[in-house]
C-alpha cells in the first residue's frame, strides 16, 4: 500500500535524531525560509539542505518522483508570476532596469529576474528539507513527536489515526469505485460537470457512511483500552534526546534568528543589490 | 472479594431511543476461570449483554438499567469504563477497527501507553506478550501486512497486556476462514488455561466453538435467557431449533437417521460422542437409503476462462497464475480458498475491474476483452460483501433504478424493469421506503436487486452471508436459490463450509493464485490435502461416517446433501 | 480548550484520512486543462457540519498537510491554514444543524450552503492570498485570481457533493415512523 511518508529505514545521524527534534527543526527551518527573502540566507539554506542528504544517506533516486511534482509546480508558478506581474520586481526593489534594450509591459527587467531568482531559491531553501524529513522520519514516531513538542495528545493521536487508516480507506475507495463503475457510474470527461460531481457522490456516499460506522467502532475500541483516561500518556515510540538532538535544534534556531536579524538590518525582507 | 467476576441480578435494560427493553430479568453469574459461550440469533440481546459487561453501556450507549450488575463485586454503574477495562478485556469482531496502532508493537502497547506505563516497562511487557502469542517476528509489521488470524492475535494481545480477569470475545469467528477459525478457538482455549482468566465467547456458530470444550452455554432469545446449561444438555434439548441457532451438522445427520440424542452420549464433541451399535446401524441404513439426485441435462457453456494471469502493480508475485475455468449455464458454484489466494481478484478480472496480463475470457462465445466494465456488468453482475459499500441512494426504488438511469434507459421502461426486479426480490411492497429502515439481510437483497435489474445471465457474490445468523443466512441463500432456479448462474466466493455443502453444486478451490481442485463440494471437504491447502476444515459429517463404519465418507456426505435438498424444506 | 471526546478525536483522524485519499488519489477532470476538481472540500464541510468546528479545522489541517507532504513540494502553510479556516467556519455556521439526529430539511440545506459559500470566500479569497503575500511576497493580482478560481470551484463542488452527503447521512439514520407496505 501507498506510504505517504516515503520513509526509508537506514542508519544515519539524521535517522538517529528523535522525531521531535526533526519536527522542531522542520518548523524552525520553514519559518526561517518563510520570513526572509534575503538572497544570501536563502542560498545558504539551499546548500545546507543539500549537504544534509548524503549525511542522511538519501539518494536522488529515492526522492526522484517527488522532485518531479515539485518541478512542475515550480515552473507553473514561476510562469504565472511573470505573466500576472512582470513588474513585481520593480515594485519590490524600487528601480527599473530594462534588459537587452527591450521595453514594454512584458519586457524583462533585472529586478524582475532577480525577484524570480529569489522566488525559486525560496523553493530550494524549503523543499529539500521537507523531502529529507519525509524520508528519514518513521511515521510511527510522528505522533509521539507532536505530543513532545507541545501538541495535546488527543490531537497527536488524531494524526496517528489518520496515518493508520489512510491505506484502509484508500483500498475501500478503490473497491467501491470499481463496483460503481460496473453499475454505470462514470467520472470521465464525457459527462457534464454537475453529472460528474453527482457520480462522484454516488461513490462517496457509501464510502463516507461506512466511515461513520468505522468512527464509532474505533472510538469504542479505544475507550475499551483506556484511551482518554489520564491527562497524559506515554508513547511506545518515544525516544530520549541525545547531544546531537540539542545541537540540531540550536543550529536551526540560530538560522531562524539570523533570518529575523537580516530582515531587521535590511529594513525589509529583501536583500536589495539595486541601490 | 466475591468469587464472581460478573453477576447480573434480575437485570433489565432499555436503550434510550427504543420503546421496548432489550434485556429482561437477566440472572447470570460468571466465576473466575470459567469458559462460557453466549449464543442466540441476531437481535437476541447478546451484543447488549456484552456491552454491559465491558462498560460500553452505559458509557457510550445510554439507556435505563433495572436490577443490579456487579463486576468483581462492585456495582457497575458506579465504575468508569476504564475501571472495568482492567477487569474485562474485549476483543471486538472487527479486528481492523480494534487495531489502532501503526504497527503490531505499538498496538500491543496501546493500553499501556494510556495507563502512562514507563517506556522500559512497556517494552518488556510488549515483548513478553508478543512471544506468548507468537508475534515476536511481526512486531514492526503494519496491519496491512498481516493475515486475519494474525490481526486477531494482536487484538488478543492488546487486551492481554492489561492482565484482565475476563476475556470477552465478540463473534471471534466472523471474519476468519475455517482453518484460522479453528486456530482461534485453540488460542482462546490455551489463553484460558495459561492465564486462568474467565472467557466469554459470543458466537452463533456453535459447532465451530464447541471444537474445544466450554463449561456452559447461555442461550438468549428475545432479550431473555432461554437456557443456561452444559453443551451436552443444550444439544439434547429442542431449545436451539426454537431459537433459530444451528446445531452441529453431525447431530442433524444423526437426527435424520432417527437417532435420539441425550446428554449421556456427549453430543457436544464428535470425538467423545458415544454411539450404540444400534445407532450406528441407523446411520448406515440412512446412508444406504438416500436417493441420489442426478441431473442428466447437458448444460450449455457460459463462461470460459483460459489461462488468465494477473499481477498487481508493484507486486512481485503473480496473484493469478494461468487460471482456466469453465462455468456452465444455470450452475450454482462456490469459489473457496484462503484470503489472498486470488478468489476476489479472479472475479474482478472477469468483471473487468482489473485487467489481466494474459489469457482470454469468453462469455457465451463472445470475447470479453472487447467489453468495458460497464458493458460486462450487463452479463456478469458483481455483488460486494458489505451491502453498505454499494448503497448510495436514499430510497429503495432509486437505488435499484440507478444502473438503468445511468445507462439512459427511458423512464417508463425503468419503472417496469425495476418493479419486476423488486417483485422477484420480495421488495416491491417496500419500494418507497428509505433503505436505512431495512435490516442487513434486506439491504443485501436490495444490492442484489440493483444488479439483477440489469438482467445479467450470471452473478458473482462475494461472501453473501458473512457474519449472518442462521435465519438471515437461510433467507439470503434460499433467495439466491430462487434466482438460480429462474436461470441465473450463481458464483459465490465464500469461507462458509455449510454454504458450500448446502447450496453449491461444485466448488473451485484457489490456493496461491492457482486452482488446486475443481469438483463436488462433498469431494473437496473430505479430501485432506485440499482442505489443508485451502485452509478449510474437514466436515464433521465425514468423521461421523468413519465413526459409524461407513467406508466411503465422501459418498456419505454427498448422500446427506442430497437428502437435505430432497426432504428438508427450510422455512424462510 | 474543552477536552475533545474520543469520538471527535477519531472523527478528526478518519476525516483527515478521507480528505487525504480524496485529495490525493481521486481525480475528476475539470473543464480547465490540467486541473482537477477537489471533492475533498465536500467531505470536509460534512465532517465540520456533523462533528463541529474543531473537528473541521483539524481534519482540514492534517489532511491538507499530508497531501502537501506526500507530493514533496514543501508544505504550503498558507493553503493548509486556509483549509483549516474553512473547516472551522463551516463548523461554526452549522453548529445549530442536527444532521446526526436525522434533521436536514430545506432550511438546513440553505444554512449549509450559505455557510459554505461564506467560508470558502473567507478561506480562499482572504486567508490564503493574504498569507501568500505575507510569506512569499507574491504578486497581489496573481494570488487573488488563484484564490477566486479556487473558491468558485470549491463552492460548486461543496454545493453538490457536501449537500448530497448531508442528505444521505441524515436519511441513513433510522427514524421511528410509520412505514406502510404498498401494493
Amino acid at each position: 500500500m501507498y506510504n505517504i511518508f516515503n520513509y526509508i529505514e537506514k542508519r544515519s545521524p539524521i535517522h538517529d535524531l528523535t522525531g521531535a527534534t526533526k519536527l522542531l527543526c522542520l518548523l524552525l527551518w520553514s519559518l526561517a525560509a518563510m520570513t526572509t527573502y534575503d538572497t544570501r540566507l536563502l542560498a545558504v539554506l539551499s546548500v545546507f539542505a543539500l549537504v544534509l542528504f548524503p549525511i542522511g544517506k538519501i539518494k536522488a533516486k529515492d526522492v526522484s518522483f517527488m522532485i518531479g511534482f515539485t518541478v512542475v509546480f515550480l515552473v507553473l508558478n514561476t510562469v504565472l508570476v511573470y505573466l500576472f506581474s512582470p513588474h513585481h520586481g520593480t515594485e519590490v526593489y524600487g528601480t527599473c532596469t530594462y534588459l537587452w534594450g527591450l521595453s514594454g509591459h512584458f519586457a524583462p527587467t533585472a529586478e524582475q529576474l532577480f525577484y524570480q531568482l529569489n522566488y525559486i531559491l525560496k523553493y530550494f531553501a524549503t523543499i529539500p528539507f521537507v523531502l529529507l524529513f519525509v524520508c528519514t522520519t518513521n511515521p510511527s514516531e510522528f505522533a509521539a513527536s507532536l505530543n513532545r513538542i507541545g501538541v495535546s495528545y488527543s490531537v497527536s493521536y488524531s494524526v496517528a489515526l489518520a496515518l493508520r487508516y489512510i491505506p484502509d480507506i484508500q483500498k475501500q475507495y478503490h473497491e467501491i469505485s470499481q463496483a460503481s463503475q460496473a453499475r454505470g457510474v462514470e467520472l470521465s470527461k464525457k459527462a457534464s460537470l454537475i453529472n460528474r460531481l453527482r457520480s462522484a457522490s454516488s461513490i462517496l456516499i457509501p464510502l463516507i457512511l461506512s466511515s461513520m460506522d468505522r468512527i464509532d467502532v474505533i472510538s469504542n475500541a479505544m475507550q475499551l483500552r483506556c484511551f482518554g483516561k489520564n491527562k497524559k500518556r506515554t508513547w511506545y515510540m518515544a525516544r530520549d534526546f541525545k547531544p546531537l538532538d540539542y545541537i540540531s535544534i540550536i543550529v536551526c534556531l540560530l538560522l531562524f534568528v539570523t533570518s529575523l536579524v537580516l530582515t531587521h538590518l535590511n529594513g525589509s525582507r529583501f536583500y536589495n543589490p539595486f541601490i | 472479594m466475591s468469587d464472581y467476576i460478573i453477576e447480573f441480578k434480575n437485570f433489565g435494560f432499555k436503550y434510550r431511543a427504543q420503546a421496548e427493553p432489550t434485556l429482561y430479568n437477566i440472572d447470570l453469574k460468571i466465576k473466575k476461570g470459567e469458559k462460557i459461550l453466549i449464543a442466540g440469533p441476531s437481535g437476541c440481546g447478546k451484543s447488549t449483554l456484552a456491552g454491559l459487561m465491558n462498560g460500553l453501556i452505559p458509557f457510550s450507549y445510554k439507556g435505563e438499567m433495572t436490577g443490579s450488575l456487579l463486576i468483581n463485586g462492585k456495582e457497575s454503574r458506579e465504575m468508569s469504563i476504564f475501571d472495568i477495562s482492567h477487569i474485562v478485556g474485549t476483543v471486538l469482531q472487527d479486528s481492523d477497527a480494534q487495531f489502532v496502532g501503526m504497527t503490531v508493537a505499538e498496538d500491543l502497547a496501546f493500553a499501556l501507553e494510556n495507563d502512562c506505563v514507563s517506556l522500559n516497562e512497556m517494552k518488556e511487557r510488549v515483548k513478553e506478550v508478543a512471544n506468548i502469542l507468537d508475534l515476536g517476528t511481526l512486531k514492526k509489521h503494519a496491519p496491512g501486512e498481516l493475515s486475519g488470524g494474525q490481526k486477531q492475535r494482536v487484538s488478543v494481545g492488546g487486551v492481554m497486556v492489561s492482565d484482565v480477569d475476563l476475556f470477552l470475545f465478540d463473534e471471534p469467528l466472523a471474519n476468519l476462514d475455517p482453518k484460522t477459525g479453528k486456530q482461534a478457538i485453540e488460542l482462546i482455549d490455551d489463553l484460558q488455561k495459561k492465564t486462568g482468566a474467565a472467557v466469554v465467547i459470543i458466537e452463533h456458530r456453535l459447532e465451530d466453538v464447541l471444537y474445544r470444550p466450554v463449561d456452559r452455554v447461555i442461550l438468549l432469545n428475545e432479550g431473555r435467557i432461554v437456557s443456561d446449561t452444559t453443551p451436552d444438555e443444550l444439544l439434547s434439548s429442542k431449545n436451539l431449533e426454537m431459537c433459530g441457532v444451528r446445531e452441529p451438522l453431525y447431530l442433524s445427520a444423526l437426527k435424520y437417521a432417527g437417532v435420539t440424542i441425550d446428554p449421556s452420549m456427549h453430543p457436544a464433541s464428535l470425538s467423545d460422542l458415544v454411539l450404540s451399535a444400534q445407532d450406528k446401524d441407523k446411520v448406515r441404513l440412512f446412508y444406504s437409503q438416500v436417493q441420489n439426485i442426478k441431473d442428466p441435462s447437458v448444460k450449455e457453456e457460459m463462461l470460459e476462462v483460459k489461462d488468465i494471469s494477473f499481477t498487481y502493480e508493484k507486486a512481485e508475485k503473480r496473484t493469478l497464475n494461468d487460471i482456466s475455468v469453465l462455468v456452465k449455464k444455470g450452475e450454482m458454484l462456490a469459489i473457496v480458498g484462503t484470503n489472498g489466494a486470488g478468489k476476489s481478484t479472479f472475479s474482478k478480472v472477469i468483471c473487468g475491474m482489473e485487467k489481466e496480463d494474459g489469457g482470454e475470457i469468453f462469455f457465451l462465445g463472445q470475447n470479453f476483452a472487447d467489453l468495458s466494465i460497464k458493458e460486462r456488468a450487463e452479463h456478469v453482475g458483481y455483488v460486494m460483501q458489505n451491502p453498505n459499500q454499494m448503497i448510495s441512494k436514499v430510497l429503495i426504488f432509486d437505488e435499484v433504478a440507478m444502473g438503468l438511469r445511468l445507462r439512459g434507459v427511458p423512464e417508463e421502461e425503468i419503472k417496469e424493469r425495476v418493479e419486476k426486479a423488486l417483485k422477484i426480490c420480495g421488495l416491491y411492497k417496500m419500494r418507497n421506503w428509505p433503505i436505512s429502515a431495512l435490516s442487513y439481510g434486506q439491504k443485501k437483497r436490495v444490492t442484489i436487486c440493483s444488479i439483477l435489474v440489469l438482467e445479467p445471465e450470471m452473478m458473482i457474490l462475494d461472501e453473501p452471508t458473512a457474519g449472518q445468523d442462521y435465519r438471515n443466512y437461510t433467507a439470503i441463500m434460499e433467495f439466491l436459490k430462487v434466482l438460480n432456479e429462474r436461470g441465473i448462474t450463481i458464483v459465490m466466493i465464500t469461507h462458509d463450509m455449510h454454504l458450500m455443502l448446502e447450496y453449491a453444486d461444485r466448488s473451485i478451490v484457489f490456493s496461491n493464485g492457482e486452482i488446486i481442485a475443481d469438483k463436488s463440494c462433498a469431494e473437496v471437504l473430505t479430501d485432506k490435502e485440499t482442505v489443508e491447502r485451502a485452509s478449510l476444515k474437514e466436515t464433521s459429517l465425514y468423521h461421523l461416517a468413519l465413526k459409524c463404519g461407513v467406508q466411503d465418507g465422501t459418498a456419505f456426505v454427498q448422500n446427506f446433501i442430497d437428502y437435505e435438498r430432497g426432504n428438508v424444506r427450510r422455512n424462510v | 480548550m474543552k477536552k475533545l471526546s474520543v469520538k471527535t478525536i477519531v472523527a478528526i483522524g478518519v476525516g483527515a484520512a478521507l480528505f487525504f485519499v480524496l485529495g490525493r488519489f481521486v481525480a475528476i477532470p475539470s473543464p480547465v486543462p490540467n486541473t482537477n476538481i477537489c471533492i475533498q472540500y465536500g467531505l470536509l464541510s460534512f465532517i465540520a457540519a456533523v462533528f463541529g468546528p474543531i473537528a473541521g479545522a483539524l481534519a482540514g489541517l492534517i489532511g491538507h498537510f499530508f497531501i502537501d507532504f506526500s507530493y514533496g513540494w514543501g508544505v504550503w502553510w498558507s493553503w493548509v491554514i486556509a483549509s483549516a479556516v474553512f473547516g472551522l467556519l463551516m463548523g461554526i455556521f452549522c453548529r445549530k444543524l442536527k444532521i446526526d439526529e436525522g434533521e436536514f430539511g430545506k432550511s438546513g440545506i440553505i444554512t449549509f450552503n450559505v455557510g459554505q459559500i461564506i467560508s470558502h470566500l473567507v478561506a480562499w479569497v482572504v486567508v490564503a492570498p493574504v498569507l501568500d503575500i505575507l510569506m512569499f511576497q507574491e504578486p497581489v493580482n496573481k494570488v487573488f485570481l488563484q484564490g477566486l478560481t479556487g473558491a468558485a470551484i470549491n463552492i460548486v463542488t461543496t454545493a453538490v457533493v457536501g449537500t448530497l452527503l448531508c442528505i444521505a447521512y441524515s436519511k441513513a439514520i433510522p427514524k421511528k415512523g410509520s412505514l406502510k407496505e404498498e401494493d
